[in-house]
């Protein structure tokens, strides 16, 4: 009950502290949104709304999770206000889950902001949802993660910033989103697997334009796997560089 | 009956030792005062008694549990009062005190009230509204204890909680302390001023080069220490010119002049200042007020480790 208090807590200061600023809210919005638009414009028009969905869910995820997660956190430590949750008698796990819900809560919203917008524009009807939202939640742990995890190895927050730009547009370029990774050049296919992206956005392909390398099963459990195996690596940075 | 015992802790950076071997107890109720100078360890031991940093060596027992091991669970009665205000900026006193609080698991009611009790003990109410980023630095600090004890903690940390304030508010958080004190918290404070530590600590460490040089209870310390007599006297003129005379005439007393309008005075044995004060009158200089200088904890340390060192050895209690 006390760990759940704190848990709470500490998500709802997130979300009201970080998330529900305006600039914030509006990155997660404006990027997608005009990429959507430059898209559609230089198409003149020939290329379907529904096609351009996946890459606008998955783009408002990484720009709402891996740097808004990489910065707050690194923003905390600099002002100290996170060794407070540091001294709090909860453990770490549940200190690290707290700070990725927000982040992940906050992707999954900003995902479905395009899927509103398209609903108006197109039919969205014969797609599954549930697998959707499935897929949705685990390509946004995933770049949570992976800003936690920058956000271990960050000691300011302009480096946290030039990380995640590090990692999320290489991601965006290399999970088959824009190109499909059949078109990928030999060298940097490996790297393309090497991304949990890459399973996120096969899956959202596969539901929404119909085509997809891996079956839907296979890429959760990989992207679970990709999950398991961040959070364990963050935890154990955590308490080797954060309790010194 | 001692809550709080560590025993030969010690931490290292790489190669380099911030805390050295040190041990002590701390008795229910009482308040340890560890005193030393910049860099001395003094925030490296806070650090690994409170859970933010490892020992590299040696235990800590905080109310009969394992401070390493079982640090989550003494986080939960001890309360920390760091030396860098490390409250939200962007959040107003009383969000965050509540939330402070719901760190502790404290329900929304209780923390509230808790809340309320506090801005106004801590004189804080009207400024309760207003972001922690807009509070003055004595302000500051007062929340930053208030969010220290909000959950009631057992034992409470201090890291220099009067250092960069201004005298009033340092008397102001002095005054809070005894009070804690009274309620019959155990406190461990650090601190750079021999005063401070004089006036609100039962017990006393002092901590050089990160091993304790000298540990005991105020009186004790106070008595030992041998006390040279320093006395300024605030003057209407420069008395730089007669200084040689001053030295000539007094040959006993060292006469330093630190600035225009006043003259240092030290003595090895009590000063009797009606000479000093004669002599001057009769060369037409005005005295117009004589105040005892106490030594400075910087030469307090000289004077115990330079008396330490002669003896060879070093006071643990
Ligand atoms: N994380 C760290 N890495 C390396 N050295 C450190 C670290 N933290 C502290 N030190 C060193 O350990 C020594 C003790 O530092 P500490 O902060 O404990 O001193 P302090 O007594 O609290 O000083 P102050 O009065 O300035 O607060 C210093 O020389 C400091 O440079
Ligand atoms: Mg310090």
């Amino acid at each position: 009950m006390k760990t759940l208090i704190a848990f709470w807590n500490i998500l709802k200061k997130d979300i009201n502290n970080y998330y529900l600023k305006p600039p914030n809210i509006s990155w997660g919005i404006i990027l997608p949104l005009s990429w959507a638009l430059m898209q559609l414009i230089r198409s003149s028009g020939n290329i379907e709304i529904i096609e351009l969905l996946p890459g606008l869910m998955a783009m408002s995820i990484l720009f709402g999770t891996t740097s808004m997660l990489a910065v707050t956190i690194t923003f905390e430590r600099r002002g100290h206000s996170f060794d407070r949750l540091l001294l709090a008698p909860i453990g770490l796990g549940t200190l690290v889950f707290a700070k990725l819900s927000g982040a992940i809560m906050f992707g999954m919203v900003n995902a479905f902001v395009p899927v509103v917008f398209a609903a108006f524009l197109t039919d969205l009807g014969g797609i599954n949802w549930p697998i959707i939202i499935i897929t949705v939640f685990l390509i946004a742990l995933t770049s949570a993660l992976i800003g936690l995890f920058i956000a271990v190895s960050a000691k300011e927050v302009f480096e946290a910033q030039t990380f995640s730009n590090f990692f999320r547009f290489p991601m965006l370029f290399l999970c088959g989103l824009f190109i499909p990774i059949a078109e990928l050049p030999g060298v940097v296919k490996p790297l393309s697997f090497a991304l949990p992206l890459t399973y996120g956005t096969d899956i959202l392909n596969g539901m929404i334009t119909g085509s997809s390398i891996f079956s839907t099963v296979s890429n959760i459990l990989i992207m679970i796997a990709f999950a398991a195996a961040l959070f364990y690596l963050c935890l154990r940075n955590i308490s080797k560089k954060w309790i010194l | 009956m001692t809550i709080v015992s560590v025993k030969n802790l010690e931490k290292l950076y790489g190669d380099f030792t911030a805390v050295d071997n040190i041990s002590f107890d701390i008795e229910r109720g009482e308040v340890f005062g560890f005193l030393g100078p910049n860099g001395a360890g003094k925030t490296s031991t806070i650090n690994m008694m409170i859970g933010l940093s490892r020992p590299t060596g040696g235990s800590i027992t905080i109310d009969g549990m394992d401070g390493i091991k079982d640090i989550k669970k003494v986080q939960g009665i001890i309360g920390v009062i760091p030396d860098e205000n490390n409250l939200y900026g962007e959040m107003d006193g009383f969000e965050n005190l509540c939330f402070c609080a719901s760190l502790y698991g404290m329900a929304k009611e209780e923390r509230e009230k808790r809340a309320v009790e506090l801005l106004e003990q801590f004189d804080l109410t009207k400024a309760g509204e207003r972001p922690f980023r807009a509070y003055s630095k004595g302000m500051k600090r007062k929340l930053t204890i208030a969010a220290g004890i909000i959950h009631d903690p057992k034992i409470l940390f201090l890291d220099e909680p009067t250092t960069g304030i201004d005298v009033e508010s340092a008397r102001d958080i002095r005054g809070l302390i005894l009070d804690l004190k009274k309620q019959g918290k155990t406190i461990f404070i650090t601190t750079h001023y021999l005063e401070e530590a004089e006036r609100i600590c039962d017990l006393i460490s002092f901590i050089v080069k990160g091993r304790i040089v000298k540990i005991g209870r105020v009186s004790e310390l106070m008595e030992n220490i041998e006390r040279e007599h320093k006395v300024k006297l605030l003057l209407n003129e420069n008395v730089n010119t007669i200084k040689g005379e001053l030295e000539n005439h007094f040959s006993d007393l060292k006469i330093e002049i630190p600035d225009g309008g006043s003259c240092l005075i030290t003595s090895n044995e009590r000063l009797p200042l009606f000479p000093v004060l004669q002599f001057l009158e009769n060369r037409g200089i005005t005295v117009y007020e004589a105040r005892e200088v106490k030594p400075s904890l910087e030469e307090v340390f000289v004077r115990i480790t330079g008396a330490q060192s002669k003896r060879g050895e070093v006071g643990y209690r």
